[in-house]
């Protein structure tokens, strides 16, 4: 018989959380969350860790609206996990004030001078590459989810004991 | 005293025997058989080369590789360990575990002889259970094409102009049968003229959906020395990975139910239900292992520091990922 799968994925307003059975031990150990449930529960482009490892991160983002103008002295990723997402990109007259020992992406003071270079429309499972020293901001229509693979910074919140299973 | 060891017929099954330091392994048509100075270790031949396949495909991997509660191999990083029962409490308890160092270019020279010679024609050892034929029976062949499959690995991002390809039809990978319903279209990239090589997107779950392996991570992007390594997984985790350092799961499609035990005594602590978008922790002083009911997505993150290394070695590595 010819079956026809169907693959189950989510959205931030549709989820279904899984959980821990536990036998011994603290259930904190496995730190777990869910991105649509923390980009539900966020405002608007604030960036909240669900995973640390040493300095670096995954942060889960609610893309609503159009977010702040960022740049950061390393690359970063964001990978769209439901609806779209676009990310507009500038090339910097000026990137001198960036500190190259910096981690982590920080807020520019309104959209920077310089060249407009494009952007990219995500859609559900798309991953964009956001160039170190190149401004960024996202746009979206309504309320959606991102992933950042990013490094602990100035835009990072770490709210481990609301968005975790205790 | 009484020899339990089993007897093998190489002559009839056509297959070799391998050995490293004390340990010799050999096969027959339906088990391998690991002798060691204190006695001998059965596992079926399907399990064992699948263990066996990651294990090589890892390199040995982060920490422990537990081909089942009694054999497998630690990483220390330019050598390995490999074991009988020094991760089973009542091995240990009771004095019967045998442990052996090798140089990893020594072992892994063995391992890949093995897994040539008794991996036969139509059994690949990284496919689904229902996308494969069987280990059973006699040296029929060989499968090299399929055991020297090596994991891609983006120098910054999957899809840049000379870093490691996108996955396509025209690359030789093909949609797997469980994720026909996943959307293949490409992200709309709108560059200004001169910036087309410097905004990159690419539709990661499409990349994934043509994975053509299971439990077998690649890395499609490095922010540093965090690993960003995803995953389409089947049926079993054909090993109980033991965590020397953290290593954190977000599950992208369906589900994954994670068997979590003690890292050295095998000991039951939890079991995980992820489904699409949970994010949790394996601690540092585990083991796991995988189901997935469904042939699922699942992204490994990894942290690939040299500072973890030290801290490993130093015994300072966190135990846990974030305490809170």
């Amino acid at each position: 018989m010819s079956v026809e799968y169907k693959t189950t994925f989510a959205s931030i307003d549709n989820y279904n959380k899984g959980g821990v059975q536990m036998v011994s031990g603290n259930i904190k150990d496995y730190v777990f969350s869910n991105v649509y449930e923390v980009a539900a529960n966020a405002a608007p482009y604030e960036r909240i860790v669900v995973a640390k490892n040493l300095v670096y991160t995954l942060e889960s983002c609610r893309a609503e609206g159009e977010s702040p103008w960022y740049t950061c002295a390393h690359d970063e990723f964001a990978i769209a996990f439901d609806y779209d997402v676009e990310v507009h990109f500038i090339k910097m007259d000026d990137t001198s004030f960036i500190d190259d020992e910096k981690d982590g992406s920080f807020r520019l003071d309104g959209k920077p001078a310089g060249q407009y270079m494009g952007k990219i429309t995500l859609n559900r499972g798309h991953q964009a590459l956001l160039p170190e020293k190149v401004a960024y901001c996202f746009k979206a229509e309504k309320p959606a989810t991102l992933v950042l693979q990013a490094i602990l910074g100035d835009e990072s919140n770490e709210k481990w004991n609301e968005i975790c299973l205790t | 005293m009484t020899n339990l060891t089993a007897v093998v017929n190489n002559e009839q099954t056509g297959y070799q025997n391998f050995s490293a330091g004390s340990f010799t392994f050999r096969r027959d048509e339906y088990f391998a058989y690991i002798d060691y100075p204190d006695g001998e270790h059965v596992m079926p031949i399907d399990a064992f080369l699948k263990a066996l396949m990651r294990d090589i495909a890892w390199g040995f991997f982060y920490g422990s590789v537990n081909f089942d509660d009694v054999f497998g191999t630690t990483n220390h990083y330019g050598n390995v360990d490999m074991f009988i029962g020094s991760m089973n409490e009542e091995y240990v308890n009771n004095g019967k575990d045998f442990m052996e160092n090798f140089p990893s270019e020594e072992l892994m020279e063995v391992f890949q002889a093995m897994l040539s010679d008794w991996t036969i024609e139509g059994f690949d050892p990284f496919a689904a259970p229902q996308e494969t034929g069987t280990a059973w029976g006699p040296k029929n062949g060989n499968n090299d094409e399929a055991i020297s499959r090596t994991r891609q690995v983006a120098q910054r991002m999957i899809g840049i102009p000379g870093d490691t390809e996108i996955r396509s039809d025209k690359t030789g990978y093909t949609v797997n049968r469980h994720f026909k319903d996943v959307d293949q279209s490409q992200p709309v990239v709108d560059a200004e003229p001169g910036f087309e090589d410097q905004i990159h997107g690419f539709n990661l779950w499409a990349h994934l959906s043509r994975s053509d392996v299971t439990w077998n991570p690649s890395i499609v992007s490095i922010c540093k020395q965090s690993l960003l390594c995803p995953t389409t997984e089947e049926f079993i985790l054909p090993v109980e990975h033991g965590n020397d350092r953290v290593e954190w799961f977000v599950q992208v499609s369906d589900e994954i139910i994670w068997d979590i035990k003690d890292g050295k005594s095998s000991k039951p602590r939890a079991s995980l239900v992820m489904r699409a978008g949970d994010v949790a922790c394996m601690p540092a002083d585990i083991r796991h292992q995988g189901y997935s009911p469904k042939r699922s997505m699942l992204i490994v993150w990894e942290n690939g520091s040299p500072e973890i290394m030290e801290k490993i070695k130093d015994g300072t590595v966190p135990r846990v990922g974030v305490e809170f």
